[in-house]
């Protein structure tokens, strides 16, 4: 029993892991079709920020991570917006050449890093209150791997928030609905794709953040994620934050007991299985949205 | 003055010319009907003059400026309304978000126009949580044209409002447009393939057929029989 739960816990760490590093791509992939190679390496620039902060700023563990979170998000909000404006914006309905100039831009960050910070990892120094474990029925739950959970808690809930009750929200989720109506409308989608772009990117900032609470980080530490991100979003059905959240915890729990039974890889390799049987039924993933028409 | 002049207009969709030479005035306070067959460029005329498509020659003014190069962004918000053909909503956004959605784009939301359009579709009060893309073609049509209102345009360009309606909403349709035209004075454009409802409403008329305008005259003095040999498929 007390194994089970401990998977559990484990399956839902990994989920809010996955999650949190998919979320971001539920509005460049799912909602604005730009197959963004560089979601990792907005990861890393994420992940470097506490680093930064810690190393060249000399700032405390703590205040490091909790000002590491704004700034990685205007960091790589930042990054992501100056990706969009001057590549991606000529390249709409264009998937397939968004997945080779991104592709471009991700070595070109990940080369980058290599020259600015070296090629070995570092490590971002935990701030005190995040070291050590908390027991419950019997499963050690580490406080990085809590933390990480209240963060994923607090970004959904506040995006969800965001998308349905402001006015920016509504105008990103119409742009992504019909680029044309909302342009003869008088919404700029220009505009909107830069703040939806701005927001994707921003969220990786973050996730990179969490990612560096669990290990060490190099220029490679993003790319390590982009299969995973994509994976959740297909699964979840482009665009739909509600089915992101399911998929990345139903494939986070699905990737522990997996481990658990066998080992990484063959747990690795079962979720890959599970996830082609899945599309096979489904493939428009776990949420999609239907309409009286045929074509949606 | 919110005219449209269109002159000597061409587009294209890639290498294929659609438009070619087309020359049409709208002038304030009045409403001119388009008419022609299936594909003679009547939706690319349209499209043209909202901004949803460059134009090859030729050039568009809107209350005395030059519109030709401005965004369909920039368009609407000079005041150029448009609904287009079909299911034209956002689908995954409820009717009240559709019109919210608009109603905010620059800043505050107008309520009073708001409660407007839904005094003219009283219809949509009761599927303001209802998502548009779960409407009959009937109501999104209805929503269609509030979310063109709700900004309050100096021209209203629809492109055929009736395609696939029943009878008894065309009929609401065709009360609204004509109390908005009679009562605000509002300019307006149509296409339309509905020929009486078109001349019905219409002050003027003008006639497509191969990416041409081949006639035009006021719809008081319109031969039918002139407009079967015109519009026949």
């Amino acid at each position: 029993m007390e194994t089970l739960l401990e998977q559990a816990f484990n399956g839902l760490s990994v989920g809010s892991i996955l999650l949190l590093v998919a979320i971001g791509l539920t509005f460049t992939f799912g909602q604005m079709n730009v197959i963004n190679m560089a979601h990792g390496e907005l990861i890393m620039i994420g992940a470097y920020t506490p680093y930064v902060l810690q190393h060249d700023f000399g700032l405390a563990a703590g205040l490091s991570i909790l000002l590491g979170l704004f700034i990685a998000f205007i960091v790589a909000g930042g990054v992501g917006v100056a990706m969009e404006r001057g590549l991606l914006s000529r390249m709409v309905d264009r998937p397939l050449d968004t997945l080779l100039v991104t592709f471009g831009v991700s070595l070109i960050l990940q080369q980058a890093a290599r020259d600015i910070f070296g090629a070995p990892n570092v490590d971002v120094v935990a701030p005190s209150w995040l070291k050590g474990s908390v027991t419950l029925l019997g499963v050690i739950m580490p406080y990085t791997r809590l933390f990480i959970m209240a963060l994923v808690a607090v970004i959904v809930g506040g995006l969800s928030v965001f998308m349905a009750r402001h006015a920016e929200g509504r105008r990103m989720r119409a742009v992504t609905q019909n680029r044309d109506l909302a342009a003869v409308s008088g919404l700029s989608p220009r505009r909107v794709d830069a703040t939806t772009f701005f927001l994707g990117s921003g969220l990786a900032g973050v996730a990179g953040v969490a990612v560096s609470l669990i290990g060490s980080i190099g220029s490679q530490v993003g790319s390590g994620y982009i299969i995973d991100a994509f994976l959740v979003v297909i699964v979840g059905g482009l665009g739909r934050m509600k089915g992101t959240i399911i998929a990345a915890f139903a494939l986070g729990m699905l990737n522990a007991y997996a481990e658990f039974w066998k080992n990484a890889s063959i747990g690795k390799a079962i979720v890959f299985m599970a996830v082609i049987v899945f599309l096979q039924f489904r493939p428009n993933g776990l949420v999609s949205f239907r309409t009286r028409g045929l074509t949606s | 003055m919110s005219d449209i002049i269109i002159n000597d207009i061409h587009a294209a969709y890639g290498r294929t010319a659609v438009l070619f030479g087309i020359s049409l005035e709208v002038r304030e306070g009045e409403l001119v009907c388009v008419m022609g067959r299936n594909g003679v460029g009547k939706t690319t005329l349209l499209n043209a003059i909202t901004g949803l498509m460059g134009l090859t020659g030729g050039s568009i003014s809107f209350d005395g400026k030059d519109i030709s190069k401005a965004s369909a962004s920039a368009r609407a918000r000079m005041g150029i309304g448009y609904v287009p053909q079909g299911h034209a909503v956002f689908p995954q956004l409820t009717t009240r978000e559709n019109l919210q959605v608009v109603n905010e784009r620059l800043g505050k939301p107008d309520k009073e126009a708001l409660n407007e359009v839904i005094d003219l579709f009283p219809a949509l009060a009761s599927l303001m949580n209802r998502p548009a893309g779960l409407l009959s073609g009937g109501q999104a049509k209805q929503l269609a044209i509030a979310r063109a209102l709700i900004t309050r345009p100096k021209i209203l360009i629809l492109d055929e409002p009736t395609e696939g309606i029943q009878p008894s909403i065309i009929h609401q349709i065709e009360d609204t447009i004509n109390d908005l035209h009679k009562a605000t004075g509002m300019t307006m454009l149509l296409v339309e393939q509905y020929v009486e409802f078109a001349l019905r409403l219409a002050d003027r008329y003008a006639v497509m057929d191969g990416g041409r305008i081949v006639d035009t005259g006021d719809t008081a003095t319109a031969e039918m029989d002139r407009f079967a040999s015109l519009i026949a498929i």
